[in-house]
Parts: C-alpha cells; sequence; structure tokens
C-alpha cells in the first residue's frame, strides 16, 4: 500500500540532464515554475509544452513511465476543472444542469488552471527523475547556505532528506512485516466502510511508530560515534562541480523566463 | 602499551537508583589484543562498550583511551576516532542510500579532502571485501554485507581500536561467519585491537582474551583455554561453553583420557586418534 509513494523516485541515466549539476538544475526548475506563472495565453502554454517535450527527449526517460507517473495528479487536475466548470460566473451560459450553470468563463479558467497544474508536475518531474535523491539534498544544502545567516538550518534539512530517503525502504519492508504479523493474529484490513479501515490502521501504526522512534534512537547513537557533529567543519566525498554548461542551461531557462514574460504570450 | 585502561571504572543509569551498571571496573587491554566480552543479558557489556567511546562516561573512577580521558568532553570527538564502533542492528547504523556514500559518511565528519576521503572509502571497502558493491543501494544487501559496510565505515576513520556490540546477533550463520572473519583478519592483518561483545561461545574462542561480565563486574578474565574449563562458573551465570569444551567434560567424566583445554574440533580429533 506504500508502493504508490513516488516523491524523490528517480530513474539513472547518462543523459546531459542527468548530467548537469544539480544546483543548476534546481534553479532552472524555479525558473520554469516562474514562467509556467507568467504564461496569460493558450499560445504560450504550446510553447512551453514544446520546450519541455523537448527537454523530455533530450533527458531519455521513458515516456510511458513518466506520463503514467502522473495519473494521480490527473484526478487533482480534473477536480479543479470541475470546480471552475460550475463557480466561475461570468462570459455566456453553455450548459444548464437545472439550478447549476456552466459559463464560459469557468471553462476558460478552468481549462487554464488545470495546464498550469500539470506544467508545473511535468516541471518538477522532470528534475526528480534525472536528479539522484542524495545529489539533490546537497543542491539544496548548497543553495540554502546564504539562509543560515537568518537562521535557517540547510544542513540539518538536507541530513533530514537525506536519512528519510535513506529509511523509505527500510520502513516499507517493515509495515510489510507488521501487517503480515496483524493479519496472522485475525486483524482486518480490507473490509468495512471507510471508518472501519481508517480505525484498523491504528494496529499498523502503533508499532511502525515504536519501531521508528527506536531505530532514530540507534541511529542518533550510532551518527555520534561515528564523529557526526552537524555540518560544521564536514567535508564531502563527491564536491559538486558546476561547468560551463551548467551555466549554460540556467542562462537559457532565464532568457526563456524573460522572453515570455516580455513577450506576454 | 595499553590502549584502554579503566580503573575503579563504576557508572550508574540515571533514573535506575543505585543500581550500578558496571561497578569497580579494573581492565587494561593492550594494543592488538583480540577480547571477546561475554556475559548474561544486563551485565553491563554494552555500557563497557560505550564507556570505551565516550557515548557514556564514567559515574566514578576514569577510563583512558590511548591516554585521553574520557570524562573530558574536549575529547570526545579524537577518541571516537581511535575507537570506532560497530552496533547490532544493521539496519540502524547505516546513514546514506549507497555503499561507498555511508563509508564515507565518518571521513566525511572529520573534515578531510574529498581525494583523501577517496583513498580511504576504496581501501576500507577493499578491507572488507565489499569493493564490487560500491554504488549499490544499501538496503539491499544482505545483513553480514550491511555488517561489512559499517565495519568499513569505521575502519575508513583509521581507528586503533575496533569496539563490536554484538555485531553477528541478527545475522544468519553465514552472514556471521563473513562477519568474524573480517574482524580476525583486521586483528591479525591490521594489527587492530579488537573488542568484540557476543553471545555466541565459538565467537569467543576466537579472540586472545576472554571476559565475563556479570552484575556489572569482570569475574573472568583470562585466555579462552583457561576461561571455558570454569564450567562450574559459567553455567551458574546462565553461559554455556563451546560444545566441544561441553563434550570433552563429559568424555572425561566418562574415563576419558584427554587434556582439559581441548576447544576445537581439529583438536579433538587429533587427540582422539592420536
Amino acid at each position: 500500500m506504500f508502493k504508490s509513494i513516488t516523491i524523490g523516485q528517480f530513474l539513472p541515466g547518462e543523459s546531459l540532464l542527468h548530467r548537469l549539476d544539480p544546483r543548476a538544475k534546481f534553479i532552472a526548475l524555479i525558473l520554469f515554475i516562474g514562467t509556467v506563472f507568467v504564461v496569460q495565453t493558450f499560445f504560450g502554454y504550446l510553447l512551453l509544452g514544446i520546450v519541455l517535450f523537448g527537454l523530455l527527449i533530450v533527458s531519455q526517460l521513458p515516456l510511458r513511465y513518466f506520463f503514467r507517473g502522473l495519473r494521480p495528479v490527473f484526478y487533482i487536475t480534473l477536480f479543479t476543472l470541475i470546480v471552475h466548470f460550475f463557480m466561475t460566473k461570468g462570459g455566456e451560459i453553455i450548459l444548464r444542469f437545472g439550478p447549476l450553470t456552466v459559463e464560459s468563463d469557468g471553462v476558460y479558467l478552468g481549462t487554464f488552471m488545470a495546464l498550469r497544474i500539470i506544467f508545473l508536475v511535468i516541471c518538477t518531474s522532470i528534475l526528480t527523475l534525472t536528479t539522484s535523491p542524495i545529489a539533490l539534498a546537497d543542491g539544496l544544502e548548497y543553495l540554502m547556505r546564504p539562509l543560515t545567516k537568518i537562521g535557517v538550518p540547510s544542513h540539518e534539512i538536507a541530513m533530514m532528506m537525506t536519512i528519510a530517503l535513506r529509511f523509505i525502504p527500510t520502513l516499507m519492508e517493515e509495515s510489510e512485516k507488521i501487517t503480515k504479523a496483524q493479519l496472522a493474529r485475525g486483524a482486518d484490513f480490507e473490509s468495512g466502510n471507510i471508518f472501519r479501515r481508517a480505525k484498523s490502521m491504528v494496529p499498523l501504526l502503533v508499532p511502525l511508530f515504536v519501531s521508528v522512534f527506536r531505530r532514530a534512537d540507534d541511529l542518533a547513537i550510532a551518527m555520534e560515534a561515528r564523529c557526526y557533529r552537524g555540518g560544521k567543519g564536514r567535508t564531502r566525498l563527491r564536491e559538486l562541480l558546476a561547468t560551463p554548461l551548467d551555466y549554460f542551461a540556467v542562462l537559457l531557462s532565464a532568457l526563456f523566463l524573460i522572453a515570455v514574460a516580455w513577450s506576454q504570450v | 602499551m595499553a590502549i584502554i585502561s579503566a580503573t575503579g571504572l563504576g557508572y550508574q543509569y540515571e533514573g535506575y537508583g543505585e543500581v550500578w551498571a558496571l561497578k569497580d571496573i579494573n581492565l587494561s587491554i593492550n594494543e592488538g589484543e583480540f577480547v571477546a566480552v561475554l556475559g548474561p543479558n544486563g551485565s553491563g557489556k554494552s555500557t563497557l562498550a560505550k564507556q570505551i567511546n565516550a557515548l557514556l562516561t564514567p559515574t566514578e573512577g576514569e577510563m583512558l583511551l590511548d591516554g585521553l580521558s574520557t570524562a573530558d568532553p574536549l575529547n570526545h570527538w579524537r577518541i571516537r576516532q581511535r575507537a570506532g564502533m560497530v552496533f547490532q542492528n544493521p539496519d540502524n547504523q547505516i546513514v546514506a542510500t549507497t555503499v561507498e556514500e555511508d563509508v564515507a559518511f565518518g571521513p566525511e565528519n572529520l573534515g578531510f579532502p574529498a581525494a583523501e576521503i577517496r583513498k580511504r572509502v576504496d581501501g576500507a571497502l577493499s578491507l572488507v571485501g565489499m569493493s564490487a558493491y560500491k554504488l549499490h543501494a544499501s538496503h539491499l544487501l544482505s545483513g553480514g554485507q550491511k555488517q561489512r559496510v559499517a565495519i568499513a565505515g569505521v575502519i575508513a576513520m583509521r581507528p586503533l581500536c575496533l569496539v563490536l556490540d554484538e555485531p553477528t546477533a541478527l545475522l544468519d550463520p553465514r552472514g556471521r561467519r563473513e562477519v568474524m572473519e573480517i574482524i580476525s583478519r583486521l586483528n591479525r592483518m591490521e594489527a587492530i585491537t579488537v573488542i568484540h561483545i557476543t553471545h555466541f561461545m565459538e565467537e569467543a574462542l576466537a579472540a586472545s582474551r576472554v571476559l565475563v561480565l556479570d552484575q556489572g563486574r569482570i569475574v573472568l578474565d583470562g585466555n579462552p583455554r583457561q576461561v571455558f574449563q570454569q564450567h562450574c562458573e559459567l553455567r551458574a551465570l546462565g553461559l554455556d561453553v563451546p560444545a566441544v569444551a561441553e563434550l570433552v567434560l563429559e568424555l572425561r567424566a566418562a574415563g576419558q583420557d584427554l587434556p582439559p583445554d581441548v576447544m576445537t574440533v581439529d583438536e579433538l580429533v587429533a587427540k582422539l586418534c592420536s
């Protein structure tokens, strides 16, 4: 049941996008998100779509796999679309269901918002699918470093991300083990309405939480025994190295954002 | 020269009243020794291990590691670099998602430049025979392999001694054998002092010295042959003797002419067939 979690999924590869510095990719992502928000017309989305499709081809990600991963987002988008259709008023009346009406402004705005969500998810997915979680955490730590001056614990956040990612498979295995143990004791996870089912999760979650805390305690001692004392004075096995290509990628993304904003497409 | 020396060491856990987890420990361990620590549950084995690398500090008395007192917080990082520790549960001590990143964790904390870290990681991985798994995901390894990675992670810090707190307890027989081989080899080839806490009497036979703890005190101390001849004392503590030693005891009781210090199958075969 935890198999459907795809956050941080990474497909190793050798493409140009895989090889870019995580920091460059992260900045580019922020610029692309900016672009998604400044687009004003459907023509602008078409343009953005073509650029993103080009990036997908460059990334050599399997397209079917990529779009299958978007399916959960599709439902959220559909919900947004329907809400906008019925709730946003203005323009001509297109359809009428008793007291409910669908008006042209609603259709326009709904489609626009739905496309915005889809494009945001595509941008982010391209980043997470082409960047290893460790590289992502390292890049994030580096980019957040200026914020340490105002008290943001950038190293700690990156370390937490790394450890969380490290323990996802371990805890998935553990939850499967507990599920089986509770099933053997006659637990029922399948039947009943949604409330009954939520309640039947309690015998799974309580032992899982207990074990998580024990693991956290053990890990903290093990880290301390290996001389961990926070980010101060800590060096890295793999140092981040920005190449001219990385600067070029960031420059291109910035130019694209400016061009879209300027031309008001 | 003594690398670990404890004098009058006592330790009480906070909130457990007047119970001494360790009491009157006087101990001196020399460089290059391979010490096995035995004892029933709650006898203070793990507490002693944590005293050695300053995860716990003495309530009374003194613990010196390489001449550094664990009572001084300023010494802690130097002590932990010198006395590396491997724990029981392999899953709960691996920090990173790939094998080499995890082995690099210690040297990274010590602040070495990237090239030096790379050298140490490769060296440590080849010492434990895990070089081929360098880029593997750490959670996909077997228990024995995970413990070998954990040992490599400690070795990469170039410690003087290795403290292992029941590293084989959760492993299958094959994983146990792998880990024991590595520990013995590190002791022999790299002259690393080993303190190995275990429940398995057969593993204690590989050591050059055996300590038996009970209720926070050292009750037996000697080489394995001396210690495992103390059948009655060991039984009183709820500990076994190695299977062969047990067999020799029975054979001697039945009138067979055997020396009392036969401990391994090969020795027994040689004695019986001579």
